[in-house]
């Protein structure tokens, strides 16, 4: 018999495990709060390490999901928990039994205006990680004028108690290094700084990347955090750090500043969270039933996670996560099957 | 700019300040500095505005000098404080407003440390009732007099005989905000406007008429940092502090400055004149240098007082030409006089033009 299996988010997650759960034998639900699949990655222009399209690797997602039920614009509007199963009414007035429900509902990027000494939401040349990857797609931003110099500012909003996020957020270094390189592809005469707390570059080729920035890009790494930015009279900008390399206060100017805003749990989340009565970390992501073992399992039955619901993650780890929520959503199903109903 | 991101994080840092009905405390050193600012303050609360501003000859110093220069015990510095606390409530008050800012800052730290700590409160409280024979008690407000004055800006306004505008021209003077590093730094919801935009002197200046100049060393210290000048090795510091913030400013040309901690009016005031003397360097037009003002002058301008009952006569830099400039009269003859009309004395000529130092 076909069971029901609800996604929650069309983002890679929810895409991958959509994709991978199509040739189940079971209906599959997706369900996409916004206009548009993709999440995140709709927006981005290339991934790191090596300049992939984003576009290009989304596409490809979009059609593995062939022959899966989709809904865009579409949210929970009511959840309720039954004896094996989910009761769910979605905002387009459609009803789901669901058997079993995946929460790949993503993140949220840290809103750097909460980093006021920053000036991001103030100054006018002052963008966001985000802000630069809507640039480099549709080259449509007046602020990103031929600039002579520019920084990025590692772990907005990542590491950073102040902040409410003592976690890391994993792929801003790379980013950072990766836009780096870009925009230094597009200005070659621009002067560019990365200040920068430690250089994760944990993952395959990365190392790689961080090189390639110094060597052929001529990227100048400074370890010290940014202490504020203000706007001059010709709308440049003055940016004091400290250099913690050389311990010496640094002011510089530049007419360009990035701030690399890390990855928040989901605010949309939170009346699903709350109607499931879910557990969530002290910085707000969803607990895994374990951090080990059971990465994909929630302490509910028949709801599982995968993706950056339960704390920042890279694109390869997301869809890997996907994958292995899919593997354990079938096992669930068939060992349920075998349950005597009560 | 962009001043709506700005408008957002003022709405974000509002704290509510009560409309009347306070315990006021004076600052140890404004009344050497700029003598009017605290007159001036009460008089206008008290008696242009009809506020309830009670104060008592009792109260001391909250022992915040000392404690920045580390040369007194944290429970002996507890104690003062919590005396002060304590006058206020035997006076019948609640709501507790200080004229200084270091004073602000330190009341606030420790009103933060007792919450966190309250075995500590414990101990002051007991150690208050040993030394003076008082009940410990804690304000339900804990404001600071530019916070006051902040809340009573329209009123002012309303009562206003001159704008912050050039009389001649109708444009709005170009002003300078500064902000004492003790008001919101350490705690900045505690501050109008939050600690890195701090809209409470902002606030007056919109309400009367002038216009914000937002330069890059705005958030600099003024160079009053207690440990840059008192200990006299280091007075270069304090000096060069100074020295940065007005070589920010210049490009922006501003007509005044406004402040609102009891060091900052003077080290900037001041230091314009060691740094003409030493450098040869003045800033404002035509060798004046910049007039820096309290925020109580610059409410008494606003409303008319006498620029020589707020004591305009005891600043460094010669406020006349911006006297010209709002169009407020004023009688040079009786600039050294007292209120009594007794003859205060002239200082020798420090205006950087005419006394020959450029």
């Amino acid at each position: 018999m076909k069971k029901n299996i609800l996604i929650i988010g069309g983002g890679p997650a929810g895409l991958e495990a959509a994709a991978s759960l199509k040739h189940s034998g079971n209906n599959i639900i997706l369900i996409e709060k916004s206009h548009q699949l993709g999440g995140h990655l709709a927006r981005w222009d290339r991934l790191f390490p090596d300049g992939i399209r984003a576009r290009e690797v989304l596409d490809k997602m979009i059609a593995s999901l062939d022959g899966v039920n989709y809904f865009t614009d579409t949210d929970i509007a009511q959840i309720n928990i039954l004896d094996r199963s989910y009761s769910v009414i979605l905002s387009n007035g459609i009803s789901v039994l669901a058997d079993a429900v995946l929460m790949a509902t993503g993140f949220d990027l840290f809103d750097a205006r909460k980093k006021e000494e920053y000036g991001y939401g103030i100054y006018d040349q002052v963008i966001t990680n985000a802000d630069l990857e809507d640039w480099f797609r549709t080259r449509e931003d007046s602020r990103i004028d031929h600039p002579k110099r520019i920084g990025f500012v590692h772990c907005v909003g990542s590491r950073d108690e102040k902040s409410g996020c003592r976690a890391c957020s994993k792929v801003c270094c790379a980013t950072a290094v990766k836009q780096a390189c870009e925009i230094k592809a597009e200005f070659p005469d621009a002067q560019v700084y990365c200040f920068y707390m430690d250089l994760r570059m944990f993952g395959k080729h990365y190392e790689d990347l961080y090189l390639k920035a110094q060597k052929e890009y001529g990227i100048r790494f400074i370890r010290g955090r940014v202490s504020e930015v203000a706007e001059q009279i010709d709308k440049t900008l003055q940016v004091k750090a400290e250099d913690t390399l050389s311990s010496k206060p640094l002011k510089v100017t530049l007419d360009l500043l990035v701030l690399m805003s890390g990855i928040r749990p989901s605010q949309n989340l939170e009346p699903v969270r709350k109607a499931l009565q879910l557990a969530k970390d002290d910085d707000g992501f969803i607990n895994e039933r374990d951090a080990v073992y059971e990465l994909q399992k929630t302490s509910m039955p028949g709801l599982f996670v995968a993706g950056a619901v339960t704390g920042p993650k890279t694109l390869p780890d997301t869809l890997a996560e996907a994958r292995a929520a899919a593997l354990q959503i079938l096992s669930y199903l068939a060992d349920n099957d075998k349950k005597p109903a009560k | 700019m962009i001043y709506e991101g700005k408008k957002k994080i003022w709405s974000d840092y509002q704290k509510e300040i009560p409309d009347d009905h306070y315990f006021y405390v004076r600052s140890c050193i404004r009344q050497s500095f700029f003598p009017a600012s605290e007159a001036t303050f009460l008089d206008i609360t008290r008696n242009r505005l009809g506020k309830d501003i009670f104060e008592t000859e009792h109260h001391t110093t909250c022992g915040g000098i000392a404690y920045h220069s580390d040369t007194i015990p944290q429970e002996t510095v507890m104690t003062i404080v919590a005396r002060q606390f304590a006058l206020m409530k035997k006076y019948g008050y609640e709501n507790y407003v200080c004229s200084c800012i270091t004073s602000f800052g330190l009341y606030s730290e420790i009103l933060e440390t007792w919450h966190e700590f309250p075995e500590l409160q414990e101990k002051i409280a007991r150690l208050l009732k040993e030394s003076c024979g008082l009940e410990f008690a804690k304000p339900k407000y804990l404001i600071h007099a530019s916070d006051l004055i902040y809340k009573y800006r329209n009123l002012i306004a309303a009562q206003a005989k001159f704008k912050l505008v050039n009389a001649k021209t109708g444009e709005p003077l170009r002003v300078v905000e500064h902000i004492g590093c003790h008001y919101s730094k350490m705690f900045p919801s505690k501050g109008v406007g939050g600690a890195e935009y701090p809209y409470v002197l902002t606030g007056m200046i919109d309400a009367w008429g002038g216009e914000v100049i937002d330069y890059p060393e705005r958030r600099h210290c003024c160079g009053f940092g207690f440990r840059q000048y008192f200990i006299k090795g280091n007075r270069s510091y304090s000096l060069s502090n100074t020295h940065k913030k007005f070589e920010s400013m210049e490009p922006y040309k501003p007509d005044m400055i406004i402040t609102n901690c009891p060091g900052c009016p003077y080290f900037l005031d001041r230091w314009q004149y060691v740094i003409a003397e030493s450098s040869g360097k003045t800033y404002g037009p035509d060798g004046q240098g910049i007039p820096v003002f309290t925020y109580e002058e610059v409410a008494g301008l606003v409303m008319g007082y006498d620029p020589w009952d707020l004591g305009l006569q005891t600043h460094q830099v010669p406020v006349e030409p911006l006297l010209d400039k709002l169009g407020i009269p004023y009688d040079p003859a009786k600039k050294y006089l007292g209120k009594n009309g007794k003859d205060l004395g002239k200082p020798e000529d420090t205006c950087f033009c005419c006394s020959g130092i450029i």
